[in-house]
């Protein structure tokens, strides 16, 4: 992975100026530290093996490799039909119980348009965006206000930008519920086992007491593969690097107007709507 | 000292042990939510925090009212408060072990609570509440302890604890204030957004825990001898009149800015709480209650006269009780979780299990502060009787 002269000067001068130095600097300074730092194991890595079981610290060669990654949704091509495609797959691969009433569990979900857009929503807008349902999810904020609260770093954010959870070092406080501008989070209040229909043996359950959300995948992008959701939306969801000029998704926002969850928060949200 | 505690009457016996069979039972509550879970709360995806963390936030203002006395006595020499200094401190120490239990029972994992200092993570604030917390906890356990046991040997306290009573006032300041900062500083929840947080919290601490000392003094002065004289009541009531009009300040600046201002993620959750939201409006009633205890105590504790009635003073320091309870222990957490960031409305209330629980640890705190208290006013006595 190389970092282009521009941007190496520009990324350097801006950590220097933020007084980042260190580790920060350090690391773009020399591209291959990152590689280096790209192969130790997270956390969740460590706890959750890849789907073919290799728990081994050599990361897969065929694994995706981004920089940051995010996900386009287009909601010209998401039909209801699609849109349930994908929220029943993440669902199934990841045993996220369906369980009834205020206390559920949401990876991903639809809204329509004034509540995933509240204060921006356009009363004349067309007809065909303000009536559809939007899907949600977590946004995988380049600076999440949900990793800054949370007491005990079982909210963090990886290299490649997904925001991950560690299901064994949470303790259950929610901050990070509040913290989320989204209401991306859920947290289990009872067992949610009783509640996962049929179970996917490969993907662990979780217990009572911890928070959980989407988490882009992360171990299918471990094996080389998308995301469930952009795999099952029929080309509707595109999941890509935004950091790469190259990729399809940056060159579906080169051509077509997006739009992003509450933007003004400065959160980044790394999930685009093609309006 | 602490064997002062093992004797005393038939009342006092029964009280404790009227409140150890609350305590059992709020346990033995708290053992079904750690089996089933926070399911049997009240509490939702929308309003994923609810009546402990409510209970915390406004404990944490009672502990940090202790300082409303330590500061004009050890600072200014105000020699009235001489007799009830100690009766501060011991009341901040039961509010802060109330504190710490409240966010224990709100632990979805509490047998993981020792991660917050296996990993301790500086850019959380919740990490930092810990640290004050705990500091604040120990700071008046020693001031307090040590200065009843020298004044217990007829001896000067000893020089260093000057230093760590000194310490206990910016730390008093402190531990509201990182409570505020819990919610001051999350974007997209309009309602806690506002750099007033912390002085809010701070006005309503210093007007409810001086409230809770004077009713405490009527209490301790009814059932022991003891005394913190009519002067000590005084000032401590003109304290809770100043802090409880800038209270009610506060709100109206608050009120002015999201009203003014007209921007809908602000204005939605007072509008929530003081008018309803689209048909929802359970906490309507209590916030005008809050708002007409604030006000009626605001006139009686103006007025010179109503405010030395020694009849009329417990009541205003009741009402005041009232109005800063339901606003900090309901409508704060609420108000910040109604609408939910999709601007749907999902409701509060908490369940019975939950009340018990909540009931249990109050009933905790009473116990060890009536223990503080024994101590104290048994060491009290003795002096007086030489
Ligand atoms: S959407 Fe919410 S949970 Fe996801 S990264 Fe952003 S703040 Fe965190
Ligand atoms: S990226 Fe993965 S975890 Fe996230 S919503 Fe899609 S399928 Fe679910």
């Amino acid at each position: 992975m190389g970092v282009d002269r521009r941007k190496f000067l520009k990324l350097a001068g801006v950590s220097a100026a933020l007084g980042l130095g260190g580790t920060a600097g350090f690391q773009l300074l020399k591209p291959g530290s990152l590689d280096a730092a790209e192969r130790m194991p997270t956390p969740y890595q460590m706890v959750f093996p890849s789907e073919q079981g290799n728990s081994d610290v050599t990361p897969n060669p065929e694994r995706l490799k981004g920089r940051r990654w995010g996900m386009l949704i287009d909601m010209r091509k998401l039909t209801p039909a699609k849109a349930q495609a994908a929220i029943e797959a993440c669902n199934y691969y990841h045993n996220v119980p369906k369980i009834p009433g205020k206390q559920e569990i949401k990876w991903i979900w639809t809204a329509p348009y004034p509540n995933v857009f509240p204060e921006t929503e356009n009363r004349w807008a067309d007809p065909d965006i303000k009536n559809a349902q939007f899907i949600t999810m977590c946004n995988h904020c380049n600076n999440p206000p949900c990793v800054r609260v949370c007491p005990t770093k079982a909210t963090f954010q990886r290299e490649d930008g997904v925001v991950m959870m560690d299901m064994h070092r949470c303790i259950g406080c929610r901050f990070c519920m509040a913290g989320c501008p989204y209401g991306s989070r859920s947290f289990n209040f009872r067992d949610p086992r009783p509640f996962i229909k049929k179970e996917y043996p490969l993907y662990p359950t979780r217990t009572k007491g911890v928070v959980e959300k989407c988490t882009f995948c992360t171990e299918r992008l471990a094996v080389g593969k998308l995301p469930y959701c952009s795999e099952a939306s029929g080309g509707a969801m595109v999941f890509g690097d935004v950091d790469d000029a190259g990729s399809e998704l940056r060159q579906l926002l080169r051509k077509r107007y997006s739009i992003r969850r509450k933007p003004n928060l400065g959160t980044d949200p790394q999930v685009y709507y093609l309006v | 000292m602490l064997e002062k505690a093992l004797s005393g009457s038939k009342l006092y016996w029964t009280w404790l042990i009227a409140l150890l069979v609350v305590v059992g039972a709020g346990f033995g509550a708290y053992l079904v939510q750690y089996n089933k879970g926070l399911m049997i709360t009240g509490m939702s995806r929308d309003v994923s925090w609810g009546f402990y963390i409510a209970q915390f936030t406004f404990l944490v203002g009672v502990a940090a009212s202790a300082v409303m006395l330590v500061l004009p006595y050890y600072l200014h020499h105000y020699k009235t408060f001489g007799r009830i200094t100690i009766l501060g401190e011991f009341l901040a120490i039961a509010s802060v072990i109330m504190c710490i239990l409240f966010i224990t029972v709100d632990l979805g994992k509490p047998s993981r609570i020792l991660n917050v200092m296996i990993h301790p993570t500086p850019n959380s604030i919740l990490f930092w509440d810990m640290i004050v917390l705990n500091g604040y906890l120990i700071i008046n356990l020693v001031a307090g302890w040590v200065t009843l046991e020298s004044e217990r040997k007829n001896v000067p306290p000893p020089g260093w604890i000057k230093f760590v009573i000194y310490l206990s006032i910016p730390w008093a300041v402190s531990i509201h204030t990182v409570t505020a900062f819990l919610y001051a500083g999350l974007p997209g929840r309009g309602f806690w957004l506002t750099a007033i947080m912390a002085p809010r919290f701070l006005a309503s601490a210093f007007a409810a825990g001086p409230a809770v000392l004077i009713l405490l003094g009527y209490l301790v002065k009814k059932l022991t001898r003891f005394d913190a004289g009519r002067e000590a009541f005084e000032t401590l009531a003109k304290i809770v009149c100043y802090a409880i009009i800038l209270h009610i300040f506060f709100f109206l600046l608050e009120v002015f800015t999201v009203a003014y201002s007209a921007i809908p993620s602000h204005t939605s959750h007072l509008q929530y709480l003081y008018f309803g939201l689209h048909g929802h409006s359970m906490l309507v009633p209590w916030v005008w209650t809050a708002l007409a205890c604030g006000l009626t105590a605001i006139v009686l504790l103006v007025n010179p006269r109503t405010r030395q009635n020694p009849t009329i003073l417990p009541i205003a320091c009741v009402l005041v009780f009232i109005c800063t309870w339901i606003d900090k222990g309901m409508a704060m957490i609420s108000g910040g979780f109604v609408p939910n960031p999709l601007h749907e409305i999902t409701e509060y209330s908490p369940t019975g299990l939950e009340l018990m629980i909540t009931i249990g640890v109050y009933a905790a705190g009473m116990l060890v502060l009536t223990i503080l208290y024994k101590v104290a006013l048994g060491v009290k006595a003795e002096e007086e009787a030489v």
